[in-house]
């Protein structure tokens, strides 16, 4: 049934042309995924693509639509040469669909083969309740690796693109600017001043209790930054950056990196191979405990400073181009 | 130490980048990336010693046996690209500091040797690992810092350049991606060695057909085969010289690593050439690459686009070797993926020499250049003769082994088309030679000085390794021969 | 046998409604939001596979015997940071496209890409 709405949303972004209605559509979209993915069983990944899906991917395309205009132009060439793709595409999957072993059999090959020893050995090996956390932390614990190091990439790359040297006497000026028009969100101010402490809060038991439920160093760095993002939209960027500066927030993402990998480079110095968590102390579900606890930490360190330099950098180009704006109209207006 | 070397190998860039990013200045970000380069190539020279002497070498990351964990996995064809890719890296870093002082904004330069490094990082893990979704997150390591790089040139047709990439990699790797997640549907496994045992008993299903053809498509996508190959163009030619020098070498012989490693590895190369028409099909779009890409050259008048149109037309000479599914044949390829890479490196870090005095890279900026700047513009000259395949250079290997290859196997209408092919790549090469000896500098030109030694170093040590490994072949065709029979399951 | 099957193909739909978007719209955002539906249905593809009848999350708990299988959850999650990871970079790229070129639809930025051709071409021969 979901998966009905979730095809009628994607026609219905298909079809409207005014951008703000199909960013919003697209968080539905990504909050209707991740219903279905509940359902699914698979509860971290909901939990994930929840608060990036229907938060942070629909606040990033606000921000940059709100730069790049509402609309779309009529104009969609190349419908044709679409539908040959997608139909041979679609035609192939579906035929290969065809051999597959039914939805939700159980002795279909991919529940017989790996996945028996996690579900059935992790907790003597791993002693961790969350089968998802004991497999990404320890079992494929480079691949998650990789997947900081992707995220890290990606903030370096917003950096690259978007950021713009500050000087300190504009930060001044427009704070006031910001402010008047701040005063009007009175309700919403406070109402988020008594609410940020809470998110944070919440950031954290989500970051240590990865281990017995759904969670994690990702879903809790996201939240953090959600919490950091809630405030510098609401008081200004400027006041954001005095607290959280350029320079300090790319240190913890580079820290967030080193820390996952020296856990690693401690299990090599202590004789084992990279990331075995097992020699890291005396008795193997320490170890386990230990290293996926600093991997964790260096996960949630990295994504929550990631995000913001993301939001951050956007903000700041659109503070610029705003700012060019407004001289390029007084300009205007004296000439 | 000796038995972390696997990991090492890709943990001294990925460790090195966020370090990079907090040094604050530029000489010192360019000074460290160029020691940590260095060091991934030393260890790649010792890991290609061990695996000649032992065999395979297999680490198991966390301790955790395969396929629970995740493998590295390092046989003589993985050995021989980490060997290749780490030298062009940091033959070309070497470069760096001088060409980006003129292309790229100070103030970005240790975020440039960050993405530098990160890219590295991710064409090694690639490359080293044995996991095949292991291999799609160091994919798109490699991707997101590519899409970052060459957004970085000064034009801003390197933003639209960077942004069609993103799509079509995109796209690419999803493909993958979906590849992947049918064959462990199948099979229950992401280990490349266990892939390779489990997927006979349902080689015949076709969720295992489609999972074939997605993940052919999708590395299709990364390696510029026609008619995939409309994003490659403008990519080398907006981006920063030095990007170009390092991707025009390493990217897209990277994802022919990841075509050979599929069809012959996890796949098998009877399964792989026999389910869909792999021969046919690869010969085909390689000639036509070849073709379309030679011809679209000719009529360049930005002679970096002229030189990555060429690239696309060296693809298809290496596609083609590989669909000759001989030892002879995949020889031929891996030797192309080698000397190539010394070919194009050496070009494109040329262009990169003339850009910095130059300012551009139009035709008309390089009417007499063959005075101005003697050596730059010789390094060209024999780098087009290494592209065209004149005997004493590594071109004439690559040539010279698959066209015995073709003819071993009767291909011989093939080879004239090969030969056609270098024809068309002399056209190209002599439209630049005559316009910068024979033609005299254009009025209103001021005069340029040859170009500083921080270029000439590098581009001179690839151009003499071009004429040194045309005429003493053994370490490149003994790695590319053995590597190849590793692959067919040949005990030399 | 539809039955069993059919989850797969609504996903199957999904994946291609958002490749048409990619495709077949000018506009550079659609084009981005087209490429995020697209990663989401495999998402979802990949999640479908591994439930299994009767079974609940993969967490431990005592009275549990059934559990859906762990290791697609594991690579989902990965593939759902490098989504965002790639959306990030593709917003930069259209911000910055937009300040360059003044636009965002691939036709306009196209006629302008071939002027500039021209006049360099043009520059040649003057």
């Amino acid at each position: 049934m979901l998966l009905i709405f979730l095809v009628v949303v994607a026609i219905a972004i298909i079809r409207m042309k005014n951008l703000f209605a199909v960013v919003m559509l697209t968080g539905i979209y990504g909050l209707l995924s991740a219903s279905f993915l509940v359902v699914m069983d698979a509860v971290d990944v909901a939990f994930t693509e929840a608060a990036v899906g229907a938060g942070i991917s629909t606040l990033l395309m606000l921000v940059v639509i709100s730069m790049t205009g509402h609309r779309e132009r009529t104009t969609r060439h190349k419908p044709l040469l679409a539908l040959l793709v997608v139909t041979i595409t679609g035609g192939l999957l579906i035929y290969g669909t065809l051999d597959m072993p039914y939805f939700g059999s159980a002795d279909a090959p991919i529940h017989n083969h790996v996945a028996s020893r996690y579900i059935n050995d992790s907790m003597q090996e791993i002693g961790v309740p969350n089968i998802v956390t004991s497999v990404l932390a320890s079992y494929r614990a480079f691949d998650t690796f990789g997947e900081v190091v992707v995220i890290f990439t990606a903030g370096i790359g917003v950096l690259a693109l978007l950021s713009i040297a500050h000087r300190p006497e504009d930060g001044d000026k427009t704070g006031s600017f910001n402010d008047s028009l701040n005063e009007q969100h009175l309700i919403v101010r406070i109402v988020s001043k008594i609410l940020i402490p809470f998110i944070l809060l919440f950031a954290l038991y989500v970051q240590f209790h990865g281990d017995y439920g759904p969670g994690g160093g990702f879903q809790a760095g996201v939240i953090f930054a959600s919490a950091i993002i809630l405030y510098s939209m609401l008081f200004g960027l400027n006041i954001a950056r005095k607290v959280i500066n350029q320079p300090f927030i790319q240190f913890i993402s580079a820290i967030g990196v080193l820390l996952y990998g020296s856990v690693g480079l401690a299990s090599i110095l202590s004789g084992g191979n990279f990331f075995d968590y097992n020699v890291l102390s005396n008795d193997h579900i320490t170890g386990q405990h230990l290293g996926i606890l600093l991997i964790e930490l260096g996960v949630g360190c990295t994504v929550a400073s990631v995000m913001i330099i993301i939001f951050f950098n956007f903000a700041g180009r659109r503070e610029m181009q705003q700012k060019n704006e407004r001289e390029h109209n007084k300009n205007q207006e004296l000439s | 130490m000796i038995a972390h070397l696997p990991v090492l190998q890709v943990i001294l860039p990925l460790m090195a980048a966020p370090i990079c990013l907090m040094l604050k200045r530029a000489q010192l970000a360019w000074l460290f990336s160029l020691i940590v380069s260095g060091l991934a190539f030393g260890v790649s020279i010792l890991l290609l010693q061990q695996v000649m002497t032992s065999g395979v070498i297999s680490y198991e990351l966390g301790g955790w046996e395969a396929p629970w964990g995740i493998e590295y996995r390092i046989d003589k064809l993985n050995a021989f690209v980490l060997l290749i890719i780490t030298a062009i890296s940091t033959t070309v870093l070497f470069s760096a500091q001088a060409s980006i002082a003129k292309e790229i904004v100070t103030s970005k330069h240790t975020v440039f040797y960050t993405l530098y490094l990160l890219s590295l990082t991710g064409m090694l893990g690639i490359v080293v690992t044995g996991d095949a979704f292991n291999v799609f997150v160091f994919l798109e390591i490699s991707s997101l810092s590519a899409y970052a790089l060459i957004a970085m040139g000064n034009d801003r047709r390197a933003l639209w350049a960077s942004y069609q990439y993103l799509i079509m990699g995109t796209i690419g790797a999803t493909f993958i991606l979906i590849g992947i997640g049918l064959m462990y549907q199948m099979t229950g496994t992401l280990n490349m060695e266990d892939l390779s045992q489990r997927l006979p008993e349902v080689a015949q299903t076709r969720t295992v057909f489609t999972a074939f053809v997605f993940i052919i498509v999708g590395v299709c996508l990364k390696l510029a085969l026609f008619p995939l190959h409309l994003w490659l163009p403008n990519a080398y030619a907006y981006a920063p010289s030095i990007v170009t020098a390092f991707f025009a070498a390493t990217a897209t012989k990277v994802a022919i690593y990841l075509l050979i490693r599929f069809t012959f590895s996890v796949f098998g190369f009877s399964f792989s050439f026999t389910i869909i028409p792999l021969q046919t099909m690869f010969m085909a779009l390689g000639l036509v690459g070849i073709f379309i890409a030679s011809t679209s050259a000719i009529y360049q008048s930005n002679i970096k686009l002229l030189f990555a149109y060429s690239s696309i037309a060296q693809i298809g000479y290496m596609v083609v070797g590989f669909s000759i599914n001989t030892v002879a044949g995949l020889t031929a390829t891996l030797l192309h993926l080698f000397n190539h890479a010394l070919m194009k490196s050496a070009i494109f870090l040329a262009l990169a020499a003339a850009m910095y005095r130059l300012g551009n890279v139009q035709l008309n900026n390089f009417h007499g250049l063959g005075r101005q700047m003697p050596l730059t513009m010789a390094a060209i000259v024999v780098g087009g003769l290494s592209l065209i395949g004149v005997p004493l250079t590594v071109g004439f290997v690559s040539k010279w082994y698959l066209l015995t290859a073709l003819l071993e196997q009767g291909w011989w209408p093939v080879a004239i088309l090969i030969l056609l092919g270098s024809i068309l790549t002399v056209i190209y090469v002599w439209r630049l030679v005559e316009v910068a000896y024979f033609k005299e500098p254009l009025a209103n030109k001021a005069p340029v000085k040859e170009a500083p030694l921080y270029f000439l170093i590098p581009i001179w040590t690839l151009i003499i390794a071009n004429i040194y490994f045309g005429i003493d072949t053994r370490l490149s065709v003994q790695g590319a021969q053995m590597a190849a029979m590793s692959l067919f399951g040949v005990t030399p | 046998m539809l039955m069993g099957l059919f989850n797969y193909w609504i996903v199957v739909v999904l994946m291609m409604i958002g490749l048409y978007i990619v495709i077949a719209h000018g506009n550079l955002i659609k084009k981005i939001i087209g490429l995020t539906t697209f990663q989401t249905s495999v998402f979802i593809f990949y999640i479908s596979m591994a439930k299994v009848d009767g079974g609940t999350a993969p967490i431990l708990a005592d009275d549990i015997i059934q559990y859906s299988n762990p290791l697609p959850h594991v690579l989902i999650l990965t593939a759902i940071v490098v989504g965002i990871a790639t959306t990030a970079m593709a917003l930069s790229l259209v911000v910055r496209i937009k300040e360059a070129y003044g636009s965002i639809e691939e036709e306009e930025i196209q006629q302008q890409d071939n002027q500039i051709q021209e006049d360099e071409k043009n520059g040649r021969q003057a």
